[in-house]
């Protein structure tokens, strides 16, 4: 039996592990230069994407590729309108 | 709005991604279902797209040419007037400039130039999105509270992310139209800061 008593978050991955292992995973990432959001209590931690990583997939101009549900749960990735222009349009109900 | 211009220019090669940053696709439903959407009509309760795109308010539009490259990046505009009274965005300028690089009348932007209006993340930009990210992973799982604190702290993080400071309000029981959110506003209006930034051309 593990002791998965800890979850490590990365986008939509989750994993749950042993508390030592979560942190010495939060360690890690943070002397790479990842952001960290850590909740000791709550016993988890978010493992984002670092700046620089965001900053460099954005100034190739390249359009990062993405895949999300629509209302019907069915997949839509960006890569699939390849050889179309697109206007993407971020809103939201607030 | 959007769906009108998606059959006018549909045939075009052309094609609307719509994304809502909501917090359930509950949220996002009415409007959805009012537009009757026939191009992509996506929800992303994660801001998965925020995070990728360093968007940092709604409305923001890209355009992304047929090789995949973006040739007009993170711009703010308006399908309709609604709020023009507000904003000062008119609805045609935007419009009348992507027809005019749907229809092939007008190239967009050069590289360079595309890339001078670019916005790019800083590192408290991104430890704001991963408090976020956390955030919204504890509110999934009913820790109100939990989640509460590492929004508050992603908004000290990045006072100008309203996909933050405002998006998380439903989230947090707070009216997103309401007292808090024009008090929030007006505050960040006060100090000269702008609540929308379109791209000067």
């Amino acid at each position: 039996m593990t002791d998965a008593t800890f979850t490590l978050i990365e986008g939509a991955r989750t994993v749950a592990m042993p508390e030592a292992q979560g942190f010495e995973l939060v360690a890690r990432a943070e002397a790479e230069g990842r952001p960290v959001a850590l909740d000791r209590d709550e016993h988890a931690a978010y493992l984002g994407v670092a700046a620089r990583e965001r900053a460099r997939a954005l100034a190739s101009l390249e359009a990062p590729d993405f895949t999300l549900p629509d209302l019907a749960g069915r997949l839509h990735s960006l890569a699939e309108h390849r050889g179309k222009k697109v206007l993407l349009v971020a809103y939201a109900s607030w | 709005m959007w769906q009108a211009l998606y059959e006018e220019l549909g045939g075009r090669g052309f094609v609307v991604i719509t994304v809502a940053l909501d917090k359930s696709p509950e949220d996002a439903r009415p409007w959805i279902d009012a537009a009757k959407p026939t191009h992509p009509s996506l929800v992303d309760t994660q801001h998965a797209l925020a995070d990728l795109y360093n968007i940092v308010n709604v409305p923001t539009v890209l355009w992304i040419d047929e090789r995949g490259r973006i040739v007009r990046p993170n711009d703010v505009a308006f399908g309709t007037d609604t709020f023009k009274h507000i904003t000062g965005l008119e609805a045609a300028t935007h419009l009348a400039a992507l027809r005019a690089w749907v229809t092939g009348a007008r190239a967009a932007f050069p590289e360079a130039r595309a890339r001078q209006l670019q916005s790019l993340p800083t590192e408290r930009d991104q430890q704001a999105r991963a408090e976020f990210g956390l955030g919204e992973w504890l509110f999934a799982r009913g820790r109100r509270e939990a989640a509460e604190r590492h929004f508050l702290r992603a908004g000290e993080l990045a006072p100008h992310d309203f996909t933050i400071r405002r998006g998380t309000m439903p989230m947090r029981g707070i009216d997103p139209m309401g007292r808090e959110f024009r008090e929030m506003l007006g505050a960040w209006t006060k100090a000269g800061n702008p609540y929308y930034r379109p791209l000067p051309e």
